[in-house]
């Protein structure tokens, strides 16, 4: 149990910190019109390598937190990445497991349907979003980023999290090597 | 694993204790857990969205966000202050990158620019010539038995042996064959080609270019014509009884040979005088005239068309 609440304190830090980099530093790093999203990929990290609970559950607080410090609708990222992090749990619990292109498909899939769903949940919401802007020039330089730093944020996110008994890391998801 | 010994029970037909079952495996549990959990924060999520946007501004639920927002807000100032050095890095080399294209870019708009500048003030000085044509066409010294047409000046000499120039007026507006043309500053020439919708005009400048005219002042008479060089004209058969002075003004005497009618109205302006001189064995004054026209520029000009029938030449 104790190990499990360490566990669980250091995935909320990792979600923590993640949601304030992207807030202040990464929101602003625009390249060809995109911006890399570095807590969809450390939350893919979580749920890759914690299953579909840990990741709807940090996915839910990140972006509730997003949704806090951006002063946005609540619940609106929390929503998103909450059904995100259990998807890619799922798919690292199921058919991704022991897959060396799991990470990859994961951060290919996770980008467009957290554009294709923010972009829904705005337009019912009522906003004016170009479907042009957003799921075209941002969402293609975006999945270019998200690929590159990818790697990097999932080997950080793997060295924070504590290794896995011989149990536990049978069904966990190889993400590097 | 557990062997499962129901097949093997039925073949050797031994009534077998069978363990009771239990409701849920670790995997249904784990799955129900899984579904539980998210079903749960689907619905947080639905009613946060629902409350946070029906809510106003003023509410609780904004109020407690505001507050978390700023006590994040410290932090949120130091992440920044510790990155700004590194953004500043990016944007600098970013900036490096996209400068070539933007020089060009703007190299283009400039040029652009220059274009509209010159076309404007080109639109400009046509709009002042148009004005100063309509207000010639609004005098009283206009004449009367004549209607202005404007006309935009098309083409001009191509060279110094031809003057003529193309105007944007024709048969189909009603000018007529050697309609006088005009500008606010005086007597330009006569229409020599017709066209539907263009017309040649020869300018007062031209060799074959004769024009009945009469000092103002004095009431002698002459022809002006083309003189020796560039846009200098010359009165010719004026009498040496006859008066003139330089700075005399000479206009169109709308007659020639005093009787027969001329192509161009009367007072229609045609230059001053700027010499006056005689030989002892000329029949007649030497005297030099200066149109205000200025021939070489002309952009728009006034095509006489006539109330009356045009006078036929003999």
């Amino acid at each position: 149990m104790n190990v499990n609440a360490a566990d669980s304190a250091i995935v909320g830090a990792i979600v923590f910190v993640a949601v304030l980099l992207q807030a202040t530093v990464f929101a602003s790093f625009d390249v060809l019109g995109g911006t890399p999203d570095v807590l969809l990929l450390v939350l893919l990290g979580v749920a890759l390598l914690r299953g579909s609970v840990t990741g709807a559950l940090a996915g839910f607080g990140g972006g509730l937190l997003l949704d806090v410090i951006t002063l946005d609708t609540l619940g609106l990222a929390a929503l998103i990445l909450a059904l995100t992090g259990y998807w890619v749990g799922r798919y690292g619990e199921t058919t991704g497991r022991a897959r060396a292109h799991a990470p990859v498909v994961a951060v290919v899939v996770a980008t467009i349907l957290v554009a294709l769903i923010g972009f829904f949940l705005h337009f019912l919401l009522g906003e004016e979003v170009s479907a042009r802007r957003a799921l075209v020039e941002a969402l293609l330089a975006g999945l270019g980023l998200n690929l590159i730093f990818g790697a990097p944020v999932f080997a950080l996110v793997r060295s924070l999290l504590r290794p896995r008994t011989g149990a536990e890391r049978a069904i966990e998801v190889r993400l590097l090597g | 694993m557990q062997r499962n010994r129901t097949a093997r029970s039925a073949v050797l037909g031994l009534s077998v204790r069978r363990p009771a079952s239990r409701p849920f495996t670790s995997r249904t549990s784990s799955a129900l857990r899984r579904r539980i959990v998210l079903g749960l924060l689907v619905l947080a999520a639905l009613v946060l969205i629902t409350i946070s946007f029906r809510e106003s501004q003023d509410g609780p639920l904004h109020t407690v966000q505001s507050g978390v927002a700023s006590l994040l807000q410290p932090l949120e100032v130091a992440i920044n202050r510790v990155a700004r050095p590194f953004e500043d890095a990016y944007d600098w080399t970013a900036g490096l990158f996209g400068a070539r294209s933007e020089a060009a870019k703007l190299r283009r708009e400039n040029a652009l620019l220059q274009q509209q500048v010159i076309q404007n003030e080109s639109a400009l000085q046509e709009n002042v010539d148009l004005k100063r044509l309509l207000e010639y066409a609004s005098a009283p010294s206009f004449p009367a038995d004549y209607r202005p047409l404007a006309a935009e000046v098309l083409a001009r000499p191509a060279s110094a042996f031809e003057q003529e120039i193309v105007v944007s007026v024709g048969s189909a507006d009603g000018v007529q064959q050697n309609a006088p043309v005009v500008t606010r500053e005086g007597l330009v020439g006569q229409v020599t080609i017709l066209n539907e919708h263009a017309s040649r005009v020869r300018l007062l400048t031209d060799e074959q270019s004769a024009v009945s005219a009469v000092d103002l002042r004095t009431g002698a008479g002459g022809i002006v014509g083309h003189g020796q060089a560039g846009d200098a004209l010359i009165l010719e058969r004026v009498s040496k009884k006859d008066v003139i002075k330089v700075g005399d003004e000479i206009i169109t005497a709308g007659t020639r040979a005093g009787q027969l009618a001329s192509l161009f109205p009367k007072g229609i302006p045609i230059g001053r005088v700027t010499y006056v001189g005689e030989l002892d064995t000329d029949l007649y004054k030497q005297v030099q005239i200066r149109s205000d026209v200025d021939f070489s520029s002309l952009d728009s000009v006034l095509v006489l068309v006539g109330r009356k029938p045009a006078p036929v030449l003999p």
